[in-house]
Formats: C-alpha cells, structure tokens, sequence
C-alpha cells in the first residue's frame, strides 16, 4: 500500500454535463495541497478535463484513474464508448463529430484533443471501434 | 515564511454569542472554519474576508473589525469618502446630494464620492485591456474578497488580474493630495474615512497588497453609521451641491455595473462567492471564450449586498435605481480632477500556498497518501459532527496533527463497540481458581 505514489479513482458519469469536470477539479485540489507549481497544475487540469468531457460526450461516461509520483502525474481517462476510427484525424484541430445540442451547450469546437497535447508532456491514445477509449495524459511535476 | 501581519484579516468570532453549530464552515469557501470545544475557530491564513459566515450565523456570531464612528476625532480635517452602495439604504433621500449632506453634517469636512474615483479606474481599465491583448480574459480587482481567494485557490490565475488601485484608494488619494496642496495642510493631519459595505474592505486598508500603505485611516462599516445619516437626514432642507459622479460610477454598487461602465460587449458579470468560484475553475479550464473582461464579486448582487450593509440587497438595488436615473438626466461631465496620477499597483499579490500539507513535497506526498487512506475509512456523510466542513476535510486535519480518528462520531461509536465487545469476552473468562472447565484438565 504505501509506496509513496498516490492513486486517485473518479468515475465519470455519461451525459451529465454538470458534472463533467469534477474529477479535473478534484485533482486539481490534491495538487494545490502537494504544493506543485501552478502552472502544472493548470497544464494538468486543462488536459484532464478536456479528456473527461470527451469521456462524457463521445465516450458515453467511464472511469479516471490518477497516479501521482515525485516526478509526474498520470491521468488516465478509459470509457467504453464507440471509439476513435481515425485518431490522426480527431486530432486535427476544429475536427469533431459533436451534435448540434452538444455545440450549443459550448462544446464540440474540435479543440478537446490538439489542447490535450498542447498542455500535457506525454499524450497516448489507444481505441479501438466499438470498443472504447483509452486517453493517458502525463505532466511532469 | 508568513508573519502573522500578513494574514490579517477583518473577520472575527464573537465566542459569547457562539453556539459551535455547523452552519458556518459548510458555506466557507476556503474551508477555514472548524468547530473546536463548541466553538467556530477562524484558520486565519485561509480566510480572505468574504464575509460569507457573517452571512450565515443565525447567532450573528461573526463579525467584521472596523473602526468605530469616534475614531474622526484624532484628525483635525476630516474626509468622508462613502462607497456606492451606500446610496441604496435610506428609503426617503430624496437624492444622492440628500444623503452625502447628512452625512457630511456628521462632523466631516469634506466628503468625496468613491463612485467619482470608480469613473477613473474605469477609464483606466478600458486603456489596460485595449493595449494588450496578451492577457484573457482580465479580472477585476475591485474586490479584495476575490483577489484573495485567487490567491489562495487559483493561483494560476493571478496574472489575470487587473492590477489597477481600487476605487476607494483613487479616492483617497486624490483628496489627501489635493487637501494638502490648496488648504496647506499636511498629510498626517487629514483623516479620510471610508464607509464600507464589507470586511474585504477593511482588510484592503490595514493590510494592503496593491500598496505599501492605504491613504484610508480609518473603514466605517455602512452598518455603523447608517442610524446617524437617517437621523441627518430628516433634517436636511437644502442639500448642498456634493454630487460629482456620473451614472458610471454609482452604478458599481451593483453586479455589472463596472462593467457596463466600460462600454464593451465583451463582459461576463458574476456574483456571490460560489458562484464566482464555478467561473474561475472555468477560466482556469480554458472554457471562457469571447470574454476579455471578468467582474467578479463576492457578494450576491454585489456591494450592495455587502455584509456590513442595512437594507436588504434587492430593496436596496430598486433604490440605486432612482439614483442612477437622476445621474443620467444630470449627465456629468467626464472631466474632474486628479485622474492622472498612474494607478498601477506598486506592490503585488502572490500565491499563498496555504492548502499545501508540507514545505517538502516528498512529506507532502506522504501525507496526501495517508490522507487519502483515512479518508476512505470515513463514513463520506460530511455531517459536520466533527468540526469539519466535510469528511476530507477531517481527514486532512488528522494528517495536520489538528485532529484525531475518533472525533467522528461514527468512528467513535465503531470503536466503543469494539471495546464493549473486547469486554464481553473478558467477561466470559473466569479466573484460573474460580475455573471449573480448567480445574478438569481442559
Ligand atoms: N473518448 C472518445 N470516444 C469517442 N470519440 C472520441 C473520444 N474523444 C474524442 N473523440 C472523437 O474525436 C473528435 C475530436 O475530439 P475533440 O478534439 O475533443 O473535439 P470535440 O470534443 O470538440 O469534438 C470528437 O468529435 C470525436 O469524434
Ligand atoms: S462584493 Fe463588494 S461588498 Fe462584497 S466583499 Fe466584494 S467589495 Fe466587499
Ligand atoms: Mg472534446
């Protein structure tokens, strides 16, 4: 149990745009309480609430788990939704799929992916059609 | 690395009226109220003043540290300079002249509109945010409850904040220069007095960031000496000509209003201390867009719903309403004096990193980790039985050495049981001479 690395388990519930963002937030209160930079802690958060809201919107919910080491945080972000068929594509900026009651809400401008790999040191996509989505975010601390 | 001047802070217990409910710490936006032996205890380096738990204490438990009324009488010229939202509480005034003569005939000198100084900082705003464009969107200062509370909460978000002198320090600048220059005056002989609708405010003069000192000497809160305006009031016949702010200025008093006063679309409005919170987590998420201007007030409605104010917020906005009608038929001219002393802050806000567990992060990790396992242990109701606002929070404050397991009553209880159970099986056992079953061999 105690090996100095600290996991952190959220789940993320589908459809629930008002609380998309919590895990984010949580996490963000655990960094604020290690003392990390605020800057990383803004990288951090932004990249991991723009993988949760995908979770909700396009994911249909799932589950966050947070690892955090002396050197790092790792967010990893795993639904079981419909998947990415093109990852190189999604990735593009101002790509999205999004509905028309999702844009309205503010969401869905294609910005959730390039913003994930702008903020974070190291970006993983796995997915695979039909199955789900794994996203891994890692920040170095 | 904190002296204790640097968590000076307005808010105050009155352990008399007291009574140790759990009312305060759920609403406290920072988490720096507990309950210990029946009593609210204030985390002082957490608390940023928003006056919340003033609010909220059924008791009227909390309190502000102002200055009292007398305190005029150590200064030989006297200036009033009364906040905006003053203008909302008296029923009958007839106009904001009304208001400002009564309270001058308290024994001031001199009284100077805030909301003519608010007209500078707007000014002042409008030339920040069309120079540069690299800032987005940029936060108000005028309320030191929020500005603290980024401090502590968003630091991240500290370089958006506009770091322009507030609207009561321009006031009093502006007078005490002016008094000493044409009626020969020196400085420490002038006492310039504000009248606030708030503890942040108060803080902001006796513990100042955006300055070394305050050119206020002394806050009296609107709660205070608003008895002895109503009863000037009365006797007011004609008014003297003391108004000099637009609509512009008074308008401050509500949400949006500073704002408005800047003429640009661009703006997102926001009040009272949580939500104000849920705004800031999304600028810090990147989710506000188009925005280049961010007001935000801890108080619900704004100053006029200022904790330290008498008449209740909406009444008090219906009144302003008259007021800011009356500016806008008088149609002040712009121009004035004193707007051109730059208005930039000398000194600065930095992160307080008051959340943090441990100075060394290894031990800080330690802790978290610790933290987290006791916490998963809690039964997760937040009751509050404990002193703390939620489970979390006991849970850290075990790991500060402030706490212990057993102040949860549900932990509490889980231990009694085992202990009564530890006893009915002591009880069961009998003393080897007393001990038939033994006596057998067995
Ligand atoms: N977890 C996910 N599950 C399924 N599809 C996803 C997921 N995340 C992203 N996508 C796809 O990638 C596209 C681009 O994502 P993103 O850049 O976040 O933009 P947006 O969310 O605004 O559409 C989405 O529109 C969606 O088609
Ligand atoms: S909103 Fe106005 S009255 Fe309330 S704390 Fe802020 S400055 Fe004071
Ligand atoms: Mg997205």
């Amino acid at each position: 149990m105690s090996d100095g690395i600290i996991r952190l388990k959220f789940d993320i519930l589908p459809n629930d745009m008002s609380a998309a963002g919590e895990a984010s937030s949580g996490v963000k209160k655990v960094l604020n309480q290690l003392g990390v930079e605020p800057q990383k802690i803004k990288k951090a958060a932004i990249a991991m609430y723009e993988a949760e809201i995908n979770a909700v919107i396009h994911g249909g919910g799932g589950i966050a788990e947070v690892v955090i080491d002396k050197e790092y945080i790792e967010v990893k972000i795993r639904d079981e939704g419909p998947g990415i068929a093109d990852i190189e594509l999604a990735m593009q900026e101002g790509y999205s799929t999004a509905s028309d009651e999702i844009r309205e809400m503010g969401f869905g401008a294609g910005m959730g992916l390039p913003n994930m790999k702008r903020y974070s040191d190291k970006l993983v996509i796995e997915s695979e059609v039909g199955k789900g989505t794994t996203v891994t975010i890692v920040v170095n601390l | 690395m904190f002296d204790v001047e640097t968590y000076f802070h307005s808010v105050r217990l009155d352990e008399e009226r007291c009574k140790g409910c759990t009312n305060c710490i759920k609403r406290c936006p920072t988490e720096a109220i507990r309950v210990r032996k029946g009593k609210a205890r204030i985390i002082d380096e957490r608390c940023i003043d928003c006056g919340e738990c003033i609010r909220v204490c059924p008791y009227h438990a909390k309190k502000a540290i102002t200055d009292p009324c007398d305190i005029i009488s150590l200064y030989k010229y006297k200036v009033v300079i009364p906040a905006p939202s003053i203008y909302g509480q008296f029923k009958n005034a007839a106009s904001r002249n009304h208001i400002l003569t009564a309270l001058k005939a308290i024994g001031f000198d001199e009284v100077y509109e805030v909301a003519r100084a608010a007209e500078i900082v707007t000014n002042a705003t409008k030339e920040l945010i069309s120079a540069s464009a690299s800032i987005k969107p940029y936060i108000s200062s005028a309320c030191p409850a929020v500005v603290r509370l980024i401090q502590v909460r968003f630091p991240s978000l500290i370089d958006n904040i506009i770091k322009l002198e507030s609207p009561m320090e321009v006031a009093a600048r502006i007078v005490k220069k002016r008094i000493e220059a044409e009626l020969n005056i020196p400085q420490e002989d002038i006492g310039v007095f504000f009248i606030s609708p708030c503890a942040a405010k108060a803080t902001s003069v006796k513990a100042p960031y955006e300055t070394d000192k305050s050119f206020v000497d002394g806050v009296i809160s609107i709660k205070d000496i608003f008895l002895k305006v109503l009863n000037g009031l009365g006797r007011v016949k004609r008014p003297e000509e003391l108004e000099q702010a637009g609509l512009d200025g008074i308008r401050w008093a509500n949400s949006g209003g500073e704002s408005l006063a800047l003429g640009t679309d661009k703006f997102l409005a926001v009040d009272g201390i949580h939500n104000v919170i849920t705004i800031l987590e999304e600028i810090e998420n990147d989710r506000i867009e188009d925005v280049d201007f961010i007001e935000a007030l801890a108080c619900t409605g704004g100053c006029l719903g200022g904790p330290l104010t008498v008449e209740n917020v909406y009444v008090a906005k219906t009144r302003l309403k008259k007021f800011i009608d009356q500016a806008r038929d008088k149609d002040f001219s712009k121009h004035g004096q004193g707007g051109d002393d730059a208005l930039m802050w000398t000194g600065n806000v930095e992160y307080k990193p008051v959340m943090k567990l441990d100075k060394d992060f290894t031990k800080a990790m330690k802790k978290l980790e610790i933290l987290e396992t006791i916490n998963k242990d809690l039964p997760g109701l937040d009751c509050g039985a404990c002193g703390a606002p939620s489970c979390r929070a006991l849970a850290e404050d075990i790991v500060r050495g402030s706490a212990i397991e057993t102040d949860c009553i549900f932990k509490l209880r889980e231990k009694v049981r085992e202990l009564a159970v530890q006893m009915m099986e002591l009880e069961t056992k009998m003393p080897p001479v007393l001990d038939c079953e033994r006596k057998k061999g067995k």
